[in-house]
């Protein structure tokens, strides 16, 4: 069965001012898979990533999500089928109070109210965040933010998640929790990220995009002992592959020696106060 | 320039005044509308000169504030911010209009002082009216309750983003504003390059979110309506209330009720 698969066939897209974005770009995602896609600042993710949901239609090749090919007359269905969770929160949380913005999507599906309540309760229960409910978006954390931002996007019931950096700006805890979530979701996942920690936390597979080409598409693990591929992506190996600088003798940032005030020669200028 | 946060635009002190409970606060939003409106139209169809039949308005405005439990200096607070503007228009009347109409012991007191005084105390009025609907009311349900009563519904969404959104925009201008600050030293005041280049870039930032959140939209079935939950419900008691207000309202409209309490004290008509 076709179900869910999504499978992006040679697409490439140039931006209105000549900048080629994507050159090329296939794969083929399976149900329930969680794929991560890594790559340099303007790699191409993002661009990627909005075609994924339909906001840009391929200029060519194509896509296809689950029984639909990518085209104006899908673009609803597909929206259906694929939520998409933004890089910043605060684009997503229009609405003025939490409930309304999770409710936003299924209203928007013509649901009945109580079905809706239903949906909104189930979503906000999901991701811990009922308590949250009668808070506008504006007074929250951004880990509640994104918490939040992640309920809309279930409510409407997806089948496959898209999320553009989903552990930026977050501390290391509201991180932790963040990545617990996701682990826990049977949906499809497609993540584009630098936090390639987090990716071993919850991606068994990896595409590496540079230039708007894929680079490599494998096994996770596989891929970031790769050193020379990383490097040539601008990523370095996750810091739980990397050896520990304590036991391997990695030299640490030192502390400067300590001196007594004024002690020391200077040989640059200085804005001390016997300057004069 | 630094105090804009707190001096124009703490709104969310109002929302935590609006999340209070009080008998206030409980009426349904659309019946504060409403009295909202006839005060304003009231205080502001007074003739030019008058003064002392607008003052019982601004009693009725701190009884209700009382029972509100709206801290009234912070209602003064923020007619001082805005005052400027009611300033601005009512400043050259005292010029234009010398002819003297009222004394006060031996001082004698031109229609453009009254009429400038008279201009004062109505936007004092009225300003004050509409702050103590919001903190009373929170902007959200007012724009609910107008959206009810009959608003077309995009102008509510409009006010709605831009509540929304004036946080979002703020937080960012603060941040241009600060990053600018830190590397001008003892240069303070901005110069209209920088501030234009500022400007544009907020404006260019602003186009930019403006696309993502009209995604963000598309992305969960938006389709040129917003659907908002509609939760509030009318009871007799909100009815009663609107129209004992009403009555209230329309008896100091229409009767002077100072010159009414002074012929009745000292017996001169």
């Amino acid at each position: 069965m076709s179900h869910h698969i999504v499978e992006v066939q040679d697409l490439t897209h140039t931006y209105a001012d000549g900048t080629k974005a994507v050159k090329g770009i296939s794969f083929r995602i399976h149900h329930g898979e969680s794929v991560a896609v890594v790559g340099a600042n303007g790699a191409g993710k993002s661009t990627l990533l909005l075609h994924l949901n339909g906001f840009l239609t391929p200029q060519t090749g194509r896509i296809r999500i689950g029984d639909f090919y990518l085209t104006k007359d899908t673009v609803q269905e597909i929206r259906k089928t694929v939520g998409m969770i933004f890089q910043n929160p605060d684009d997503q949380l229009f609405m003025p109070t939490v409930y309304d913005d999770v409710a936003y999507g299924p209203v928007n599906l013509g649901l009945s109210p109580e079905q809706v309540d239903k949906r909104v309760q189930d979503a906000l229960i999901q991701t811990d965040a009922l308590h949250l409910s009668d808070r506008p978006p504006y007074k929250l954390s951004g880990g509640e933010k994104r918490t939040v931002a992640i309920a809309t996007v279930l409510a409407m019931n997806p089948e496959i998640l898209v999320m553009d950096e989903p552990s930026s700006n977050l501390d290391p805890k509201a991180r932790r929790t963040l990545i617990d979530l996701l682990s826990g979701f049977r949906h499809t996942k497609i993540i584009a990220t630098h936090d390639l920690d987090m990716v071993l936390d919850l991606c068994e597979r990896t595409i590496v995009i540079k230039d708007g080409k894929i680079t490599a598409d494998g096994p996770t693990l596989e891929l970031f002992q790769d050193v020379e591929l990383l490097a040539e992506s601008h990523l370095e190996k996750p810091f739980r592959l990397q050896a520990c600088p304590v036991c391997s003798g990695q030299k640490l940032p030192e502390k400067p020696v300590q001196m007594d005030d004024h002690a020391h020669t200077h040989d640059h200028d200085h804005d001390h106060h016997h300057h004069d | 320039m630094a105090k804009i946060e707190s001096a124009f635009f703490d709104l969310s002190y109002l929302e935590n005044l609006a999340s209070q409970s009080s008998s206030v606060h409980r009426l349904d939003p659309r019946i504060k509308v409403l009295l909202s409106a006839a005060f304003v139209v009231c205080v502001v169809s007074f003739d030019k000169y008058v003064i002392s039949a607008m003052l019982p308005f601004g009693l009725f405005l701190l009884v209700v504030a009382g029972i509100a439990n709206i801290p009234i200096d912070f209602i003064i607070k923020k007619l001082i911010v805005v005052s400027p503007f009611a300033i601005m228009v009512g400043i050259f009347n005292p010029l234009l209009d010398q002819q003297i109409i009222m004394h006060l012991g031996s001082v004698n007191i031109s229609g453009g002082f009254v009429s400038f005084f008279s201009i004062l105390l109505r936007f004092s009025l009225t300003v004050s009216a509409m702050l103590i609907l919001i903190a009373t009311t929170g902007f959200n349900s007012v724009c609910m309750a107008m959206v009810k009563l009959g608003m077309p519904k995009i102008f509510a969404v409009q006010l709605l983003m831009l509540y929304r959104y004036i946080f979002v925009f703020i937080d960012e201008g603060m941040r241009m504003f600060q990053a600018r600050t830190l590397r001008s030293f003892k240069k303070r005041s901005m110069g209209v390059k920088t501030f234009s280049y500022i400007i544009g870039q907020m404006l260019l930032r602003t186009i930019d979110r403006a696309q993502r959140i009209h995604l963000a939209m598309l992305c969960r079935g938006f389709d040129g309506t917003i659907r908002i939950r509609q939760t509030i419900k009318i009871t007799a008691k909100d009815v009663v209330f609107l129209i004992i207000g009403l009555l209230i309202l329309l008896f100091m409209r229409k009767y002077n009720i100072p010159l009414l309490l002074g012929t009745v004290f000292t017996g001169i008509s």
